[in-house]
């Protein structure tokens, strides 16, 4: 199967507005009380920005994957390397940890608000891993720093668990992915994150396009290597950041996007950066919507259906790829 | 080597016989020759349970959650639930090891050839369960009067909620994360028993993981929740229409409130009256 760009593009968007659609009809109750007084409410201001923050996280999430796996020239390189992830759940145990419950912390922490932290936290994993890696020139060296900061950082929030256990539970609420919160400020916030870092990651995608042949070829081909990593890396941080920010840390859908854009389309990196993205979005609100259904009023965790339905595409893609032709 | 055997065949055959068989809550059982005289518990409840039947000076070490009465804090914490310390609590010598159902460690302390009895109370009906096993386990008579204090307390707590308070639809939230107190666990068996409403049908089950939006359908009167929990809750999309949060009817638990709300066992008299103090207090009109 080789799709067009411009034609699986205009696919992926066409799930995702089904998603939205589908995503305003199903919450707790489904269609079934829509005469209800109150249901415009839950309508506009619980569903709509629910679904669209899950479409926009999982957009945010599958640009950092496209991002990620062309810099590291690696079809396993994750968003959440670098130490994204790490440094994004340890800023918030630690904010939680010492601001304890009194008053006063609280509205400090009500101020900055833990999605500010995690962001932060973010981008605070990513500049370690920098600092670690001696900057952006080897491709190698950064992928291992990141990988060794991610265990550190991860000891060190285990550390804090340690330390100030009752922080447990609010800690696990906040990173295991939850789209149930997002509200329109979530939205904006990641919208426009989403937009920046796709410019970015536009900007430099021909750059990335000959990495593919190898650093030295692109660096014989003009590309300054160094500015461009240290651009796409931002784009990277700002969009893993504001998705874990809003949403905690959703499994899956990051690896899993490309690979699905791929599979169906060779393009270049350009369009692979948007691909990703509109197919990240489809995954994880057909994901958030199908947690939300199945056992209504209660939710299964989003992570565990863009694991299972993400995975299960991929392996059928993989398994009729791989068949032998007759 | 001989000479102690003997000695200790005889010490057997000359004591009373009042070896007894304790069956857990896994179907394990333990045989106990004399009530245990050095007793480890890896569970705040149980840890309780122990003190409250008059057996506190027997504890030798409690696990790292386990923090009433202010007693045990000085024993040696034999850490959480998956990292116990199993060398610390070899080294303790213990006659005996309360621990969860779900704890790792049951197995590898009988290999080193400890009695262990896993215990775990869910619901009103186990803490008076898990009251009986205790208490034969410590040869402690009349372990129930611990359940009729309960039962006590509780009714106490009942009787001064007032009657605008009766049938007030509760939204208990357990965990962020959104996950409450259905009317099957022991806290909304609590709210029942103090006659207010629960927003979360009974089939949902003990401690159900729900959509935000169900809490702003169903439209509780009346929130309860954890100081964690507390922080941005009325920012939630959509949760101001929310009739509690409009009037203000939240209580927000303080930790040391919330260990005691959280733990079935001897102190859930006093969980039932601080509930039941909120409901006082928020359904004044």
């Amino acid at each position: 199967m080789n799709l067009r760009p411009g034609l699986l593009l205009a696919l992926l968007l066409g799930v995702g507005v089904l998603g939205i659609v589908a995503g305003v009809a199903t919450g707790s109750t489904g269609w079934a009380h829509l005469g209800d007084d109150g249901m415009g409410l839950i309508l506009w201001e619980i569903r709509l920005p629910r679904s669209l923050g899950a479409w926009w996280a999982g957009a945010l999430l599958g640009m950092a994957g496209a991002i990620s796996q062309g810099l590291f020239r690696n079809p396993l390189a994750d968003p959440y390397l670098l130490g994204s992830a790490s440094g994004a759940q340890l800023a918030v145990a630690v904010t939680l940890a010492l601001t304890g419950t009194a008053a006063h912390n609280a509205s400090l922490l009500t101020h900055l608000g833990l999605t500010g932290v995690a962001f932060i936290g973010t981008l605070a994993g990513v500049s370690l891993t920098l600092v670690l890696a001696r900057g952006v020139e080897q491709t190698l060296r950064l992928l291992l720093a990141g990988v060794v900061v991610g265990v550190v950082l991860n000891a060190l929030t285990n550390l804090a668990t340690l330390w100030s256990p009752d922080i447990l539970r609010a800690m696990q609420a906040f990173l295991l992915g939850n789209t149930g919160l997002l509200g329109w400020r979530s939205v904006t916030v990641m919208a426009a994150c989403g937009v920046a870092a796709a410019l970015v990651g536009l900007l430099a995608s021909p750059a990335l396009d000959a990495l593919t042949l190898g650093e030295s070829t692109a660096a014989s081909l003009g590309v300054r290597l160094p500015t461009v990593r240290l651009l796409l890396v931002f784009a990277f941080a700002l969009a893993v950041g504001a998705a874990v920010a809003q949403t905690g840390i959703v499994a899956f859908v990051g690896l899993v996007a490309p690979h699905l854009v791929r599979a169906v389309c060779a393009t270049l990196h350009g369009w692979l950066i948007v691909l990703s993205a509109a197919a990240g979005g489809a995954l994880l609100l057909a994901a958030d919507v199908i947690a939300r259904a199945v056992i209504r009023p209660q939710e299964l965790p989003v992570g565990l259906v863009t694991a299972l339905v993400g995975g299960v595409y991929l392996l059928v893609l993989m398994h009729r790829r791989g068949a032998p032709r007759k | 080597m001989l000479k102690h055997v003997f000695l200790s065949l005889l010490l057997a055959c000359t004591l009373p016989a009042r070896a007894i068989d304790i069956r857990d809550d896994l179907g394990h059982t333990t045989t106990l020759a004399a009530p245990p005289q050095r007793i480890v518990s890896l569970l705040p409840s149980l840890t309780e349970t122990v003190c409250e039947l008059g057996a506190c000076a027997r504890l030798v070490g409690v696990d790292r959650y386990s923090n009433f009465p202010a007693s045990v804090n000085a024993l040696p914490k034999l850490g959480g639930m998956d990292d116990t310390n199993v060398e610390l609590i070899a080294s303790l010598k213990p006659d005996v090891v309360f621990v969860a159902v779900s704890s790792r460690v049951a197995d590898r302390l009988r290999g080193l050839g400890m009695k262990v009895i896993a215990l775990e109370p869910r619901s009103y009906r186990d803490v008076q369960r898990v009251l009986d096993t205790i208490g034969l386990a410590l040869g402690v008579p009349d372990a129930q009067r611990v359940w009729r204090y309960i039962e006590a307390g509780v009714a106490a707590a009942a009787a001064s909620v007032p009657a605008q308070a009766r049938g007030l639809r509760v939204y208990y939230e357990v965990a962020p994360g959104l996950y409450a107190a259905g009317t099957v666990s022991f806290m909304g068996e609590t709210l029942t028993r103090l006659g207010a409403g629960n927003i979360i049908p009974p089939d949902l089950g003990p401690f159900p993981k729900i959509n935000p939006e169900f809490v702003v359908k169903a439209n509780p009167a009346l929130i309860m929740v954890g100081a964690r929990g507390a922080q941005g809750l009325t920012e939630r999309p959509g949760w101001h229409s929310v009739d509690a949060v409009r009037r203000g009817r939240i209580c927000i638990f303080k930790p040391e409130e919330g260990d005691i709300l959280a733990r079935p066992g001897p102190r859930m008299a006093e969980a039932a009256q601080i509930m039941a103090k909120c409901l006082r207090e928020k359904a004044a009109p």
